[in-house]
């Protein structure tokens, strides 16, 4: 698509205001990032994918401040058996941060990885790359150029617990770009932890590339800092018979858009996406999804569920391509909303493409407000109006929850939930 | 216990009258039938004194141990010692019996300012109603009344009932739908919460649930009225000449 007159000008202004960090192997995969955000330019509102969000915030020179959320609540995952990698405004914080050695596994940072012989090299922003066609990301190429730190977690084995990446925001004027590789070797398995706030602006990526027979976690919470943007993507590359699950729990956030990558390219192998969302007056959340099956017998499922109340904007945009010859693939999406009021508005565009023959795929989109049947029943039993409509938010977020595996997680999340939800009516 | 004076009762979208001046006192200790043809404004009845929206009370009044039910919000009414089995009881996905119902006794408790019942006491006290009831731990598992068969959901109304111990019953056709064993459970389920202090109203469309609930007073409705009030015979009569005759005779 041509670029308008005035992309060029706001690409050009980005780049210039960033500096490039980095040495040795990483230096020529960021040139081709550069040059992959210069083909496309930084997303504008006219663009496909783009017109129910408004990317000015996210693009712009400076990020808008956004004030440090004072948050009373104990940190999510506290409690867990984990080893834990703290990044303060996108700074790794060594003192904050756990040993980083693991069984099982290799974690470095990016910004100290320069010999020329690391494994990243091969795969740091190949993902990225493939994940730019046939809907261009560019903010996640920006992220390939520009990052300035991340992880890059090699597994080798069977972890013997997760690690879970922890987000702090200082400074109101924080502009993070981190960038996350992770390769899952054949039969690894790895469970990645990510909460907390991460800068007044946040741009991250995370490549993982999860090898034959490998699984690989993920569960993320975006906080209750109101004032957040971020853009945030996942790029994943699924090998035969592997297994891929992400859940992202968001409060909050004038303006979070996720976008989440996914090619099956080995046979059997499965993809689940899921996020459960709440949000609250000047919010605006945006999930944009796009699996492709390249491989047959290749099972995804993605499940959105999104709580808005207050003026609330949610968006879904999520598409299932199945390839010629990607045969017995299931896909399955669905994407709710909640609406709590009219003021608030939930849009949706759900997409299906398909070249096989043999397949089952299925979407559904719904929104709709409290079931006032349900809501009556509950009240009847002498359950206050307050506490029934968050046992029926709940309720309604449960399938996206539930595609957490890990049971102790699970009730984690759902735990916080039920205190977000409570303390909103204070 | 309840007493319901000339009530009248429209639909709040529509000027569609519903009931017409219904008068009814429920005393503690005592069990009241309603019998009537369908349409008649039986359900609307249980539903105005819970609480429902979509119905506007036009006149008239219902009070519970003299407290004005109809001022009061549907969980209020509830902590007040009101209960309605309904009759047809609501399916609720992602929510666990057991945690709504541990939520509305704890909800009720609180209101009146009672201690929360612990965990343990509560799991216990649920066991054994709901073995009472032959209401199996799966079924306390499942999501509120989500795939359960008529009868189990009509138990299930029961079970709540026991586990709240309301003062002022309405089981609203808790009978339709059941087999002849399903009744007999739920009778005895009734049964066993008769007490000195505790009203009933049950609402039936047919007399046989009476065979096993032994009702003090019988009414007929009809057309959003009371009509006739009698003893227990009432029920007997219609079951054997239908309402029609007592229609003709009112008329
Ligand atoms: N919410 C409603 N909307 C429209 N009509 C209603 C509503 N509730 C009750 N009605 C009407 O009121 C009348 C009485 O209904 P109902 O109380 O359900 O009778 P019963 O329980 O005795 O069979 C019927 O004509 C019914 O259609
Ligand atoms: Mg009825």
């Amino acid at each position: 698509m041509a670029q308008t007159a005035e992309k060029p000008n706001l690409t050009e202004a980005r780049i210039a205001a960033l500096s490039m960090p980095g040495k040795g192997w990483s230096v020529a995969a960021r040139e081709d990032a550069v040059r992959r955000l210069r083909a496309t330019g930084l997303p504008e509102r006219r663009d496909e994918y783009w017109k129910y969000t408004r990317p000015d915030t996210l693009t712009q020179v400076a990020p808008e401040p956004a004030a440090v959320f004072e948050n009373d609540e104990a940190p999510l995952f506290d409690g867990l058996d984990r080893l834990k990698i703290v990044f303060v405004d996108g700074v790794f914080d060594a003192e904050a941060s756990d040993d980083l050695s693991l069984e099982g596994v290799r974690i470095e940072r990016l910004a100290e990885a320069d010999s020329d012989l690391h494994w990243a090299r091969d795969l740091y922003g190949t993902l990225e790359t493939n994940g730019q066609t046939p809907v261009a990301r560019p903010l996640a190429a920006l992220n390939t150029a520009f990052a300035t730190d991340g992880m890059l977690i090699h597994v080798t084995g069977v972890t013997s617990k997760p690690i879970n990446i922890v987000y702090r925001h200082e400074s109101t004027t924080s502009d993070a770009i981190l960038h996350h590789l992770i390769k899952l070797d054949a039969g690894a398995e790895l469970t990645v932890l990510e909460n907390g706030p991460a800068a007044a602006r946040f741009n991250k990526v995370m490549e993982v590339d999860v090898g034959d027979g490998a699984s690989f976690h993920q569960v993320r919470a975006q906080g209750r800092d109101h004032e957040r943007r971020a853009a945030t993507h996942i790029f994943a590359r699924l090998g035969a018979e592997s297994t891929f699950k992400s859940f992202t729990l968001t409060a909050n956030g004038v303006m979070t858009r996720n976008d989440c990558v996914i090619e099956l390219t080995g046979d059997d192998a499965s993809a689940h996406v899921a996020g459960a969302c709440v949000g609250d007056g000047a919010f605006h959340h945006d999930d944009t999804v796009f699996i492709t099956h390249d491989a047959v017998n290749c099972e995804s499922r993605q499940v959105f569920k999104k709580v808005l109340c207050n003026g609330a904007t949610g968006v879904f945009q999520g598409k299932i391509l199945v390839k010629a010859g990607a045969q017995k693939t299931d896909g399955y999406q669905i994407s709710q909303s909640l609406l709590l009021d009219e003021d608030s508005q939930f849009l949706a565009k759900p997409e299906l493409e398909i070249y096989a023959d043999d397949v089952a795929c299925s979407h559904g989109s719904t929104s709709g407000a409290i079931d006032e049947d349900a809501l009556f029943y509950l009240r009847s039993r002498g359950v206050p109006l307050a506490e029934a409509t968050d046992m029926l938010t709940l309720s309604f977020l449960a399938e996206a929850v539930e595609e957490i595996e890990a049971e102790n997680l699970r009730e984690e999340i759902n735990t916080r939930m039920a205190a977000w939800l409570g303390r909103r009516r204070g | 216990m309840l007493s319901i004076k000339n009530l009248n009762v429209k639909l709040e979208e529509e000027d569609k009258q519903i009931l017409k001046g219904v008068d009814l006192e429920v005393q503690a200790g005592k069990v009241h039938a309603i019998m009537g043809p369908n349409g008649s404004g039986k359900s609307t009845l249980s539903y105005v004194l819970s609480g429902k929206d979509g119905y506007q009370v036009t006149e008239g009044s219902a009070t519970l141990e003299g407290n004005d039910l109809l001022d009061m919000e549907p969980e209020e009414r509830a902590a007040a010692g009101l209960f309605l089995a309904f009759q047809y009881p609501v399916e609720i996905p992602g929510v666990g019996n057991m945690t709504f119902l541990r939520t509305a006794v704890n909800a009720q408790r609180k209101a009146r300012g009672e201690e929360e019942v612990s965990a343990a006491d509560f799991l216990k006290e649920v066991r054994a109603k709901a073995k009472d009831l032959k209401i199996d731990a799966e079924m306390l598992k499942r999501p509120v009344n989500v795939g359960f068969s008529g009868g189990e959901k009509k138990r299930n109304e029961i079970l709540q009932m026991a586990m709240l111990e309301p003062k002022m019953c309405i089981l609203d056709e808790t009978d339709s739908g059941l087999d002849v064993d399903a009744m007999k459970l739920v009778a005895e389920g009734v049964n066993a919460l008769r007490s000195e202090g505790r009203g009933f109203l049950v609402i039936t469309h047919y007399q046989r649930l009476l065979d096993h609930i032994k009702p003090d007073v019988v009414h007929i409705m009809a057309d959003g009225r009371i009509v006739k009030t009698g003893g227990p015979e009432l029920a007997l009569e219609v079951e054997n000449n239908g309402y029609a005759d007592i229609m003709a005779e009112v008329a």
